[in-house]
């Protein structure tokens, strides 16, 4: 695999392939020296031209627990302040010998325009409403540990919460949950959810109360009230009230339910109770596998070559 | 590729293994602070067979396996794919560990595993043991305990499972 962009991209087998991967990065994660020489000689550059912490810290260690290089870009202190142009910027980076870029991007596409202008491995962290693939390998990482489904999720019911409209997140997912079999619902107010719905493997429901006592992964979206420039929700208590994770609401899933969420939280918004007081709370197991599977992305693209393969 | 040759068959694998944790228990003067690790994939099952072999002795040892994929010198170069998880559940800090594998050939695995085993902690000795040994090493590394010698040219391929050792020459 050359880039990592979008799950749809990728295909069912790389996306089994990497959470295998992702398996075995997990073990090197839990040892008690957790580096292994494997990337030594790769430098891999995070170039985010969005807000982010954790994904772009997950990055940096991934490709520090390879012992790749890493490099970090950040758009604040850069010369695209001097009006350099994205282009120049990228080749201008490339120039100095970069193996992957890991890019995040407020436009849908960027990180396949970005692999035009150069022979690097483009790992999509993000681009626009479009997609987070890393995001949803994670997702489905935390899923195939927490009910020891490595065979596939092929009857799992996931409901998905909130703000899909602007939620590359939720795109992703979709793909991702779908591709291994899991039934998915979309839960939200008709103004988050985006167009189209009846073309995706989804189904779609306004009344959460409705399905959470049946679903075996909440899983719960950030609002993203940066993205929205109108006014689609009426008050956000009145969204805690309809789509929020309730201190009510929580004896009502299953015992067995898995409840997730992205990050960064908006606590009292979509999640109005601790997490650490939902007995399915998987929020710190997702960030914890988010470096494995990124291991597992930047070993897949950085890994391998041309030779055949060894036989002893 | 020609019909494949059974060098050693079932039997003979058994008598082997036995043999093998035989030497292992004499050469350690027991097993007291002796671990078996076999080398993923191969090596696995005659670890778990050498330990099984052992326990018949009367001594109990523990047994792990290593994936060194990521430790491999020509990632890079051809595909390496990582099939399997890591499992060592004891301390190997102070232990002597003796690496399985099936067949031993250029060394480069030997090589990997012991960046891979180290690791984990610092072993007080680090023993192989194959079941064949095909020769053509690229590396200074040799076998302690070896179920039997073969020699092969390089463009043979050798299979050693429970159920034998078998070589077939030809194009690989």
């Amino acid at each position: 695999m050359k880039h990592f962009r979008s799950i749809a991209e990728a295909g069912p087998d790389a996306v089994r392939r990497l959470l295998d991967l992702a398996d075995h990065m997990a073990e090197v994660n839990r040892r008690p020296n957790p580096k292994v020489p494997a990337l030594r000689g790769k430098t891999v550059c995070n170039v985010f031209f969005e807000d982010s912490t954790r994904t772009r810290l997950s990055f940096e260690t991934a490709a520090k627990r390879l012992s790749a290089d890493t490099m970090n870009f950040s758009v604040s202190s850069s010369s695209l302040n001097k009006g350099e142009s994205l282009r120049d910027t990228i080749e201008t980076i490339a120039a100095m010998g970069v193996d992957a870029f890991v890019i995040r991007h407020r436009s849908t596409g960027t990180p396949w325009q970005i692999a035009q202008w150069t022979n690097a491995s483009i790992v999509n962290a993000g681009d626009g409403w479009h997609a987070h693939p890393t995001q949803a390998l994670l997702d489905c990482a935390t899923i195939r540990t927490a009910f020891g489904r490595s065979d596939g999720f092929d009857g799992l019911r996931v409901a998905i919460v909130g703000d899909v409209k602007h939620s590359r997140v939720a795109r992703s997912d979709i793909e991702a949950f779908s591709m291994l079999g899991a039934d998915v619902t979309l839960v939200a107010p008709k103004t988050l959810l985006p167009p189209f719905t009846d073309r995706m493997p989804v189904a779609v429901t306004t009344d959460l109360d409705a399905v959470l006592s049946e679903v075996d992964v909440l899983y719960l979206l950030r609002m993203q009230t940066e993205r929205m420039t109108e006014a689609l929700v009426p008050d956000l208590r009145e969204y805690t009230a309809r789509f929020g994770l309730t201190p009510a609401r929580v004896p009502r899933l299953a015992d067995h339910a898995l409840v997730m969420h992205p990050g960064p939280m908006n606590r009292g918004v979509e999640i109005a109770v601790d997490p650490a007081e939902i007995p399915g709370s998987v929020i710190t197991q997702q960030v914890t596998n988010g470096i494995a599977v990124r291991m597992a992305v930047l070993f897949d693209l950085l890994g391998s070559g041309s030779l055949p393969e060894a036989t002893s | 590729m020609s019909h494949p040759k059974q060098v050693l068959g079932p039997d003979d694998v058994r008598r082997a293994v036995t043999r093998m944790a035989h030497e292992i228990i004499e050469r350690n003067q027991g097993s007291v602070g002796v671990a078996l690790i076999g080398l993923q994939r191969g090596g696995v099952w005659l670890a778990d067979a050498l330990g099984e072999a052992i326990d018949r002795i009367g001594h109990t040892v523990p047994v792990g396996s290593v994936d060194c994929s990521l430790y491999r010198d020509d990632i890079g170069l051809r595909p390496v794919s990582p099939g399997s998880v890591s499992d060592i559940s004891f301390d190997v800090d102070g232990a002597t560990i003796v690496l399985v594998d099936d067949v031993l050939y250029t060394g480069r695995t030997v090589k990997a595993a012991l960046d891979a085993v180290t690791d984990y902690g610092r072993p007080t000795a680090v023993q192989l043991a194959v079941l064949v040994d095909r020769g053509h090493r690229e590396l200074p590394i040799r076998p302690d305990f070896v179920g039997k010698n073969l020699p092969t040219s390089s463009d043979e391929q050798v299979v050693a499972t429970a159920d034998g050792v078998t070589i077939s020459s030809g194009e690989r």
